[in-house]
């Protein structure tokens, strides 16, 4: 497209357009309705189960039973606090917080260190290295999943909360180093340089300047390592599978949903489910733009 | 930059490495020479049996009836999610095209997109929990909202039949919403002046999407299919909370398979390992035929 020729449609089209204007229109008025009804059944689709699941926990069993389209007569709170403390769900969702800090502070930690040095060093093997972390990436989680729970339980680290961490974080290294190099590498050298030349040491210059500098890329990628963390499910279900008062808030929510089939307790289900949902889709929406570049940016690695 | 660079280099580099190739390394390592063992767990006893498991694999018909499942949500999930996926992005991003040559995008686009995102961030645990409610066969949404039309009400994931759809119909909803932000993304680096030019020469909405959007958005739409195709060889949480393979095998997929020979109520390590190979050739040869078919010349804006 070159610029010679742009504005000569609008300059010079006005009259044969103005005649073809109006069923142009009228056909694209159409086409207008109709795409914000698609749009906006979509969003139906994907808004109307989690509604419904927050109405359902207002309710009563005999009200989810009688009628599951209906609004709930009065707010039962009581739900709630049978899910929080009955089903221990308060329990789970603190264990969650306090797994989730310490897994996604260390792999931030050890993430921006490793890729720091991937980033602004030269050293024989950074390639090697760099590769094994990054090969990480290609590989599900399911194929390790055997040796992984002996080589947990081996360490002693079985059914402990330190174990999930150091997991976590080892399994969320490759897309962290991957990213964080990346991001290191468009910083600037030349503030790096007269730092240097000031006679600033080398960890002075990482933690001081070049870790501040990276800020932005470190916020996309916690939270991206939070949300992966705080959803994870499947090496909790391995590696914390015996002492219940430690596991995940996922692992309390599934057996909550498989006592509710004896129990017929679906209020507190919905409880326990919406209290899950809410602090995420709190975040979400608070930090929309990181989330979905982060989670975007993961895709596109 | 070069004085004294290595105690920076060693301190920053050895913890990460020594705790990725404890906890990530040695285990894929180690899957591979589990799985030419008849271990059981537990014991130390693990006789070396070559490929028997595997052997054992190839005549073992809950895993081809796992594969064949696998196989379908292959060919269907990122089909459709694509699809539906480039569909709600071009309408995003021009349904709104009014007048003669202005492509605006829908009033309300940002609204959509921050909903269409939900179940991005929702664990798949409350995803499968909470969908597994809404098929309920008496207190369910769909259920009670058929009978109040007055129509009857399959049971959803409790007959065979339906099963395997329901499930898929999940994994479609959980997916579509990333995948519009994600082409939107990729369209909004298209320029306009190309979408204005082909509105100018009177081209179809239809047209425009298959002959202008699609080629435009090729790379992306190609990762696309590969994470697609990988998730829809894995499929493992949906299916073992929603209906934990059944009815009858109905849904089972290889993930579960795995999962239940391994820590089910026997504990064969060896043979789980071996479908964990299976899985992982599999997982890698349909990323890389779906990269290969899907090669194109890359095509960039000046």
């Amino acid at each position: 497209m070159t610029t010679l020729d742009k504005p000569a449609p609008a300059a010079t089209t006005p009259t044969p357009t103005a005649r073809r204007d109006r069923p142009v229109r009228r056909e694209l008025g159409v086409a207008n309705t109709l795409s914000h009804g698609f749009l906006l059944i979509w969003g139906l689709l994907t808004v109307l189960p989690l509604l419904w699941m927050f109405l359902s926990s207002f309710k009563t069993n005999g009200e989810i039973l009688a009628d599951p389209w209906g609004l709930p007569g009065a707010l039962h709170w009581d739900n709630w606090a049978r899910a929080w403390t009955g089903a221990h769900i308060g329990r789970y969702f603190l264990n969650s917080l306090v797994v989730v800090t310490g897994s996604v502070s260390l792999t931030m930690l050890m993430g921006a260190t490793a890729a720091y040095v991937f980033a602004r060093y030269e050293f024989r093997g950074r390639q090697f290295v760099y590769y094994l972390f990054v090969g990480g990436l290609m590989f599900p989680v399911f194929l390790a999943l055997v040796p992984l729970f002996f080589v947990v339980r081996n360490a002693g680290l079985f059914n402990t909360w330190v174990g999930l961490i150091l997991v976590y974080a080892a399994y969320s290294l490759p897309f962290t180093v991957f990213f964080l190099t990346a991001f290191f590498r468009t910083l600037p050298t030349s503030v790096a340089e007269a730092a240097m030349v000031d006679g600033c040491g080398h960890f002075r210059l990482f933690f001081r300047v070049m870790l501040p500098m990276a800020r932005p890329g470190m916020i996309s990628v916690a939270i991206f390592n939070f949300l992966i963390h705080w959803n994870q499910f499947l090496l909790p279900q391995v590696l914390m599978q015996g002492d219940e008062s430690k596991w995940m808030l996922a692992q309390g929510l599934f057996a909550l949903s498989v006592s509710q089939g004896y129990a017929g307790d679906y209020a507190r289900l919905f409880a326990g489910l919406s209290i899950a949902v809410l602090p995420v889709l709190a975040i979400y929406v608070a930090f929309q733009r990181q989330v979905q570049t982060g989670l975007t940016a993961g895709q596109l690695k | 930059m070069r004085h004294g660079k290595w105690p920076l280099i060693v301190t920053f580099l050895v913890p990460p490495v020594l705790l990725y190739v404890f906890f990530v390394v040695s285990p894929y390592l180690q899957a591979f020479q589990i799985s030419t063992t008849d271990w059981l767990g537990y014991s130390a006893d693990a006789n070396p049996v070559g490929l028997a498991n595997f052997k054992a694999l190839w005549r073992d018909d809950y895993v081809w009836n796992a594969l064949k499942n696998n196989g379908i949500l292959l060919a269907l999930v990122p089909v459709l999610t694509i699809v539906l996926g480039l569909f709600f992005a071009t309408m995003l991003a021009m349904g709104g095209r009014k007048g003669r040559a202005g492509v605006t995008g829908v009033r309300g686009g940002a609204l959509y997109r921050t909903v269409y995102f939900f179940p991005q961030v929702l664990s798949v645990v409350i995803i499968a929990l909470l969908w597994k409610e809404v098929y309920h066969p008496n207190k369910g949404l769909l259920t009670s909202a058929l009978h109040g039309l007055g129509l009857p009400s399959p049971t959803w994931l409790g007959d065979p039949a339906t099963a395997f759809w329901c499930v898929l119909a999940v994994m479609v909803w959980s997916n579509v919403g990333f995948y519009v932000v994600l082409f939107g993304a990729a369209m909004s680096a298209v320029p306009k002046e190309i979408y204005e030019a082909v509105l100018l020469d009177g081209a179809s909405r239809f047209t425009t999407l298959r002959r202008v959007t699609l080629p435009l958005l090729w790379d992306t739409v190609q990762v696309a299919w590969v994470y697609l195709a990988i998730f829809a060889l894995d499929g493992f949480i949906l299916v073992q909370l929603m209906t934990n393979g059944g009815p009858n095998f109905s849904t089972d997929v290889i993930g579960v398979r795995m999962y239940d020979t391994a820590f089910g109520s026997e504990t064969k390590f060896g043979y789980a390992s071996a479908i964990g190979v299976v899985m992982f050739f599999l997982t890698l040869s349909v990323a890389v035929l779906s990269l290969r078919i899907g090669r194109r010349e890359r095509i960039e804006y000046s």
